[in-house]
C-alpha cells in the first residue's frame, strides 16, 4: 500500500515538472515526406525501408559502422539516448498533399525536423512549410536547383544538384568527343515537373556555356500511357546522345518503346530518377544494356560503409539498394546528427548544428566527399561518378580514376 | 514514312482506350452508374495476367480467358454486395460508393503486392514484325483485334439476343421490365459481370505490352471516361470509335505540337465535339 500512495503522489510532481523535459524519455520525431502511394510509389517505399532501416541502427548499437556518426551507441547520446522516431506521410507525389503533409506533421506530430520529400515539386511546397513555421527541412534527393536558390535559412540540402549533374555529363560528352565518337546532337527528354524541367534548362545552359547546341527537346508528363510519337521524334532526328530526366513507370515506358520502335541513340543517359529505381532494372533491365546513369552510391567495394549498409538493406528487403535511396537515406542521417549535435530538440539549435556540419567521407554511407552546407543550405562536398548498366547492375565507368569496369559504347539496349 | 508509322502507333494505342473503355460503357449503359473502379478493376486483371505468367508460366490465351473470368466474378459481388445497395441512396452516394471501392482496391493491391513495377516476360507474342516499312508490336496488334471483336460481341449481345433485350429492357425501365416478367437483379449483376469480364480481357491483353503496378489504373482511367463520353454513354460501336480518334489525335499532336500539350489539343477537340454534339458521337440524344 505505501507504494501505491507513493506512486500516487509523485504523479502531480511529475506533471508539475512539465514544460521541456516533459518529453524525457520519449522518442525524438522527425518527419518524413515520402510518395508512398501513386506513380513513384516504389521508389517512395524503398525510402521507407531504408529510412526505417537508418532509424534502427540509431536506435541500437552497431560497433561494424563505428565510422559513421550515431552507429555506435544507441539512441542519440547527447539527449540522454532518447531513441529516434520516423513518422512517415504520404505525399502522393503531390506538391500540394505535400504541403498539407508537411503542416500536419508539423502541428499535430510536433515534429523536430522534416525530412525527404522525393519529387522537386513536393520538397518545394513542403520547404516552404517549415520555413514559415521555422522548422529545419533536410533533404537528400531532390535536385532542382531553384530548391536552394529561394534565400530559405531552415532548408538544407545533402544531394549533389543540377549544376553538378550538368557539369558531370558535359564533361563526358566532351571526353566522348576526344574520343572521336560524334556528340554533336544533343537530345534532353524531360519529364514537366520542376525535376525534369529545371535539370533540362541546366544541363541546357551548361552546354550553350561550352558552345554546344541542344539539338532536340521534348517535354512530357511523366503519367503518359503512351511514348511512342516521343520514340518517333527522335528516331526521325537521330541524335548522337540522349539524355532523359524521367520518374520510373515512364523510363520503363520508354525503354519498351523504344525496342518495339527499333530505335537506339548511340549514347543513352538515363538521369538517376527512374533509371535507378530497382523497378526499372527488374522489369525492363534485360532491353535497357549500357544505360548511362550518374549515381553516388557503389556497394561494390567490400568493407566500405555502403557495402554494409547494402548488405543490410537487402537483409531486411531482399533489394539491393538504388542511388536515389542512398541518398534519402544519407539525408535522414544527416538531420539524425544534426539533432544529436545539437543536444536539444529546440529547432533553432538543430538548424544551428546543421550549418555546423562537417562530415568527412568515412562519415558517410555514400560516395561524396563529405556534406557541409553553404549559407543556401547546399551541401558543396556532393558529387556524383557515371555507372552503366551491366546485367542486372550498375557498375561505375566514369571517371576512369573511380571506374570499376570499362566503358562500353554505344548503347546496346536488347540483343 | 514516320507520318504513317505515327498513324498506326495512334490506332494500336485507340484500340487498346477502346478496350479499356468498353466495360465502362456497358455498366454506364445498362445502370446509369460511373464505375470510378474501372481503372482499378483492370489493374486487377494485369495483376492475374501477371502471376498466372511468372509463376504458372500461362500464355495470353490461358491468361487471358481467365482473368476475364475473374473479373466477371467481381463483377457480380461487387453489384451484389455493393451497387445493389447505394442504387437505393442518392446519386452522391452511388459514385462515392464506387470511387471507395476504387480506393480499397488500389491500396488493397499496394498492400498486397508492394508498390514495385512488375512486368509479364518478353515475347510472349513474339518479336516485333516489320510490314512494308511499318513496325508493328504483335501484342498490340492482338490487343487492337480484341478491342474489335469485343466490340463487336457486345454489340450483337445487346441488339441481336434475348438476353440483350432483356438486359436493355431493364436498363430502360426497371419496373417496365418487372410488369413483363424479367426480374432486374440478375440482369444487373450479369450487366457488372460482363462489364467487368471486358475489362479482364483488356488487363489480360494490357498487361502484355505495359507496366504492372498498383498505381497503373489512375494513369489509364481519365482517357477511358473520356473515350465513354465522346463515344456517346452506353455507345459500345461509339467507344471504339472515339478510342481509335484519340488515340490517332494523340499522336499526332504529340510528335507536332509537343508531348507535354498533347493533352491540351486532345481535350480542346474534345469539348469542342461536345459542343456539337453533346449526346456523343455515337450516343443517342
Amino acid at each position: 500500500m505505501p507504494i501505491t500512495r507513493r506512486g500516487t503522489l509523485a504523479l502531480p510532481a511529475l506533471a508539475l515538472a512539465a514544460g521541456p523535459a516533459a518529453a524525457q524519455g520519449a522518442p525524438v520525431k522527425v518527419g518524413v515526406l515520402l510518395p508512398l502511394t501513386g506513380n513513384a510509389a516504389s521508389a517512395g517505399n524503398s525510402a521507407r525501408a531504408a529510412i526505417e532501416l537508418a532509424t534502427e541502427l540509431v536506435n541500437t548499437p552497431h560497433p561494424e559502422l563505428a565510422s559513421m556518426p550515431l552507429m555506435a551507441t544507441a539512441g542519440l547520446p547527447n539527449l540522454g539516448g532518447r531513441k529516434l522516431e520516423a513518422v512517415f506521410a504520404d505525399n502522393q507525389g503531390n506538391p500540394s498533399v505535400g504541403q498539407n503533409q508537411a503542416l500536419r506533421l508539423i502541428t499535430q506530430e510536433r515534429v523536430v525536423g522534416l525530412t525527404n520529400g522525393y519529387q522537386s515539386s513536393v520538397a518545394l511546397t513542403a520547404s516552404a512549410v517549415a520555413e514559415r513555421y521555422g522548422i529545419p527541412y533536410v533533404n537528400g534527393e531532390s535536385v532542382a536547383t531553384n530548391l536552394t536558390e529561394r534565400g530559405f535559412k531552415w532548408f538544407f540540402r545533402t544531394t549533389p544538384i543540377g549544376p553538378d549533374i550538368a557539369r558531370v555529363y558535359l564533361d563526358f560528352i566532351e571526353e566522348q568527343q576526344k574520343q572521336g565518337r560524334p556528340v554533336g546532337k544533343i537530345a534532353i527528354v524531360h519529364e514537366n515537373t520542376e525535376y525534369g524541367t529545371s535539370i533540362a534548362d541546366t544541363i541546357a545552359k551548361e552546354a550553350e556555356a561550352r558552345g554546344r547546341q541542344i539539338g532536340l527537346r521534348i517535354a512530357y508528363s511523366a503519367n503518359s500511357a503512351d511514348v511512342s510519337p516521343q520514340v518517333l521524334q527522335m528516331k526521325d532526328a537521330q541524335p548522337d546522345v540522349a539524355i532523359f530526366i524521367s520518374y520510373t513507370s515512364d523510363a520503363i515506358l520508354y525503354m519498351r518503346t523504344m525496342r518495339a520502335q527499333g530505335y537506339k541513340p548511340p549514347i543513352l543517359i538515363g538521369d538517376d530518377s527512374g533509371f535507378s529505381d530497382d523497378s526499372f532494372i527488374q522489369t525492363v533491365g534485360d532491353i535497357s544494356q549500357g544505360v548511362i546513369n550518374r549515381s553516388a552510391f557503389d556497394a561494390s567495394r567490400p568493407g566500405s560503409n555502403s557495402n554494409k549498409i547494402n548488405a543490410l538493406y537487402k537483409a531486411k528487403t531482399g533489394r539491393e539498394m538504388d542511388d536515389t535511396t542512398a541518398r534519402m537515406m544519407q539525408g535522414y542521417l544527416v538531420m539524425a546528427d544534426a539533432i544529436n549535435r545539437a543536444g536539444s530538440t529546440d529547432p533553432a539549435k538543430i538548424q544551428a548544428a546543421l550549418r555546423a556540419t562537417d562530415l568527412k567521407p568515412d562519415q558517410l554511407m555514400i560516395g561524396y566527399r563529405g556534406v557541409r552546407f553553404n549559407e543556401k543550405g547546399q551541401n558543396v562536398l556532393a558529387s556524383a561518378l557515371l555507372v552503366q548498366l551491366r546485367g542486372k547492375e550498375y557498375v561505375s565507368v566514369w571517371p576512369e580514376d573511380q571506374a570499376s569496369a570499362p566503358l562500353e559504347l554505344p548503347f546496346k539496349g536488347w540483343s | 514514312m514516320i507520318l504513317a508509322q505515327l498513324v498506326l502507333n495512334g490506332l494500336l494505342v485507340g484500340a487498346v482506350y477502346a478496350l479499356f473503355s468498353s466495360g465502362l460503357t456497358l455498366i454506364w449503359g445498362m445502370m446509369n452508374v460511373v464505375n470510378f473502379a474501372h481503372g482499378d478493376f483492370v489493374m486487377l486483371a494485369m495483376y492475374v495476367a501477371f502471376f498466372a505468367a511468372t509463376l504458372l508460366g500461362w500464355g495470353p490465351a490461358a491468361f487471358v480467358p481467365v482473368a476475364a473470368m475473374a473479373l466477371f466474378l467481381l463483377g457480380v459481388l461487387v453489384y451484389l454486395m455493393l451497387v445493389r445497395h447505394v442504387m437505393r441512396g442518392p446519386m452522391l452516394a452511388q459514385i462515392l460508393s464506387t470511387f471507395g471501392l476504387a480506393l480499397v482496391l488500389r491500396y488493397a493491391a499496394l498492400w498486397a503486392f508492394s508498390a514495385n513495377f512488375v512486368s509479364l516476360p518478353e515475347d510472349l507474342t513474339g518479336q516485333v514484325v516489320t510490314l512494308g516499312g511499318l513496325r508493328f508490336e504483335p501484342s498490340r496488334v492482338l490487343a487492337g483485334i480484341a478491342a474489335l471483336l469485343v466490340t463487336l460481341g457486345l454489340h450483337l449481345l445487346l441488339t441481336r439476343t434475348a438476353l440483350g433485350s432483356r438486359l436493355l429492357a431493364v436498363a430502360e425501365d426497371r419496373t417496365a421490365a418487372m410488369l413483363v416478367g424479367i426480374r432486374p437483379d440478375p440482369m444487373q449483376a450479369l450487366a457488372w459481370g460482363i462489364g467487368a469480364a471486358c475489362t479482364g480481357i483488356a488487363g489480360g491483353l494490357i498487361a502484355l505490352f505495359f507496366y504492372v503496378a498498383p498505381s497503373v489504373g489512375e494513369s489509364l482511367v481519365l482517357i477511358a471516361f473520356v473515350v465513354v463520353c465522346l463515344g456517346g454513354f452506353g455507345s459500345v460501336p461509339g467507344a471504339l470509335v472515339a478510342g481509335l480518334a484519340i488515340g490517332v489525335i494523340e499522336s499526332l499532336s504529340a510528335f507536332w505540337v509537343g508531348a507535354a500539350f498533347k493533352d491540351v489539343v486532345v481535350y480542346a477537340l474534345f469539348l469542342g465535339a461536345l459542343w456539337f454534339r453533346p449526346q456523343g458521337l455515337l450516343g443517342k440524344a
